[in-house]
């Protein structure tokens, strides 16, 4: 259906998406997931037209986006972030204006444009001004005008942004039912909106895609997933070392706890999310001959899963600017350097070009190492 | 298009801007008509066209401020650009909306000569081809005013660099007549003019190398022109200068020519304006 390749979008320095592939396959709903300021606006702009790439392609049902716009644009209905509607038409005029631009036939046109505003509930508003109606209502006419003329693909950016709790119910029961007769892309940055709603689940973070899967198998991301606390009695060393034995267990860390007796330690464990080893810890305590007071063990839900991906990525991301940040400054002295060592040489001794050239290079070699080393140590 | 156009042209009724638009060109006309033609029972309604076109400075930017950047200022280009529909079918959609509300005007003017004919003899041919080329100004103008809109998405920002474009266009011939008609002066001039272009240039692609070597492109060409024949630069600046005269090929419709040259003139306006605007779309869709 939609085929994204390499995609990137720069805005002058600044890259918004960078390399981004992914399919949609037909007949799911989809959830684009990612903090604010991740990109996912940027792509869906791309796929809808709205925005050109600076690499990469967008195929929909095998149309180039850029190169055959008519065909591609005719399979996609787009709700932006903003409901682009006019505040001095009537929904029902508006709908009726962007069905023909569309290109439904006039016969059609009234019976198209009353099946939207019947699956969208607005018929009763169909004569207002849209200038008149409250933001969920605007958000409606948005999404009637992504679904006129049957398209195989709705985009929906952000549609549940602004709207009040029932709003948002509503506009999600919408957003199902759609999911029905259309593959519908959503985007958002509320993990628990995307859970409610989508089938599959792209998670987006710095313009790059961090995690791609069915909404059930998100847990994969979960790295040496099930982590256990454990509050027991006893020499801490002597628990610490048996339990590290214990097959498939790592122990995290030994803290004391201040409010409780002396010898009592609490214990990180971490293990391997399909084992559970709960009771081998306790039989291993038993045959030490220590207590457990306390045994606690806490899955990642998809909100920690969600923010660590994103947290790492940020980290990554920081890490990378800061080494071109550091890069870039050691360049600019380095140049310095050498402009001044060339003014030196230049005062100092009116010889022969060749040699005063030959001293030049072999400095300019020598600052090279050391940029490189430094620029290391700042990746490090 | 036909949508985009019904959507347009209803869109000038929907708030006051088509309302105020005819209001005041009509009302404008009115009075001339009144003062010269009725009163002093003079039958040339010609003259009458000839006073009211500096009427165009203020209601082509009313008409025109709106048409673009108000679609940038609501979001709703995004759903133009989401349409199937090419950008240049919605721009072309959108002058022809302006131009009707504006033919409106030019329809109740008609009526003056017909008017007129009740008390004497009135020449409707000249008439007729004065309002003629009064339309075909307007037009030129609206095309004008419609590019200006496109660059910003502020109506009021749109408005007055519609009027000040236009204004200059209206004082052309005054200002073109106070440039020095030697060689060195056109000169200094035209090499003013192509160091502003380079100047725009840079700041539209960021590449500095582009819009220098145009620039030194430019400058030596004219340099060896001038050097081989500086006869070609006397008074040249001026003459460049009245191109853009809009205003001034009106004259002779007034005097009862039908000016084809002036057409012709009126209608590469309208041409390069819409294709710029054009342009000035698809332009943030690479941004």
């Amino acid at each position: 259906m939609i085929e994204v390749k390499n995609l990137t979008k720069k805005y002058g320095d600044n890259t918004a998406v960078k390399n981004l592939s992914f399919t949609v396959e037909k007949g799911r709903i989809y959830g684009f997931l990612g903090p604010n300021g991740a990109g996912k606006s940027t792509t869906m702009n791309i796929i809808t037209g709205c925005l050109a790439a600076t690499e990469g392609q967008v195929l929909i049902n095998g149309h180039d986006i850029f190169e055959d716009p008519k065909e591609a644009k005719k399979c996609i209905g787009y709700l932006p972030e903003l409901p682009p509607v006019y505040p001095d038409m009537t929904p029902y005029e508006y709908l009726m204006f962007v069905a023909e631009a569309k290109g439904v036939s006039r016969d059609l046109l009234y019976n198209e444009v009353m099946r939207v505003m019947e699956a969208t509930q607005i018929v009763d508003v169909a004569d207002r001004l849209i200038k008149n109606l409250s933001k969920g209502f605007k958000q409606r006419v948005g999404i009637a005008q992504a679904m006129l003329g049957m398209p195989e693909i709705i985009i929906l950016d952000e549609p549940t942004v602004g709207l009040d709790p029932k709003q948002i119910i509503e506009i999600r029961e919408l957003i199902k039912s759609l999911g029905k007769d259309h593959t519908v892309i959503l985007s958002s940055h509320i993990l628990s909106e995307v859970s409610a709603v989508c089938d599959y689940v792209m998670i987006i973070a710095h313009g790059t895609l961090v995690a791609s899967s069915e909404i059930e198998d998100l847990g994969q991301y979960l790295v040496g997933s099930t982590s256990t606390k454990l509050l027991a009695k006893g020499d801490s060393e002597r628990i610490a070392n048996s339990l590290a034995s214990l097959p498939g267990v790592t122990v995290k860390s030994v803290s004391k706890d201040e409010r409780e007796a002396d010898d009592v330690y609490e214990y990180i464990l971490e293990a391997d999310k399909n084992a559970d080893v709960r009771e081998s810890i306790f039989n291993k305590m038993v045959d030490i001959g220590c207590t457990i007071l306390n045994m606690d063990t806490k899955t990642m839900g998809l909100e920690e899963v969600f923010l660590k991906l994103t947290d790492e990525e940020a980290e990554v991301y920081k890490a990378q600017r800061e080494a071109e940040k550091a890069e870039k400054a050691n360049r600019k002295k380095k140049n310095k350097e050498i402009a001044e060592d060339k003014k030196a040489k230049e005062d100092k001794d009116d010889g022969s070009e060749y040699t005063s050239l030959f001293t030049v290079s072999d400095s300019s070699s020598d600052n090279d190492d050391s940029a490189n080393n430094e620029s290391e140590e700042d990746e490090q | 298009m036909g949508a985009f156009y019904r959507k347009e042209l209803k869109s000038y009724f929907n708030n006051m801007t088509g309302f105020v638009f005819l209001a005041f060109i009509l009302l404008m006309t009115g009075i001339f008509f009144t003062a010269i033609n009725l009163n002093q029972l003079y039958p040339k309604f010609e003259i009458v066209i000839s006073n009211v076109s500096f009427i165009f400075l203020l209601v082509v930017p009313i008409l025109t401020m709106r048409s673009v950047a108000e679609e940038k200022h609501l979001k709703t280009d995004q759903l133009l650009y989401s349409l199937p529909v090419p950008v240049t079918k919605i721009v072309i959609a959108k002058y022809l909306a302006m131009v009707s509300v504006f033919l409106i005007s030019v329809g109740v003017m008609l009526m003056y000569p017909v008017v007129l004919s009740f008390f004497g003899d009135v020449s409707f041919l000249s008439a007729y081809s004065a309002l003629a080329g009064f339309a075909f100004l307007g037009c030129a103008l609206i095309s004008i005013g419609m590019f200006m809109s496109s660059l910003t998405e502020s109506q009021l920002i749109s408005s007055v660099i519609s009027f000040g474009v236009l204004l200059i266009m209206y004082l052309m011939t005054s200002l073109a007549s106070i440039v020095p008609n030697t060689a060195i002066a056109s000169f200094a001039c035209f090499t003013l003019l192509i160091a502003a272009i380079a100047a725009v240039l840079y700041f539209m692609t960021k590449d500095a190398a582009i819009s220098i070597a145009g620039f030194a492109v430019a400058e030596f060409v004219m340099l060896m022109v001038y050097l081989f024949n500086k006869s070609l630069f006397e008074g040249a600046f001026a003459s460049f200068l009245k191109y853009f005269s809009v205003f001034d090929r009106l004259e002779n419709f007034i005097y009862g020519i039908f000016d084809l040259t002036a057409i012709v003139y009126y209608l590469s306006i309208i041409f390069i304006f819409v294709f710029m605007t054009v342009q000035s779309v698809e332009k943030k869709r690479w941004s």
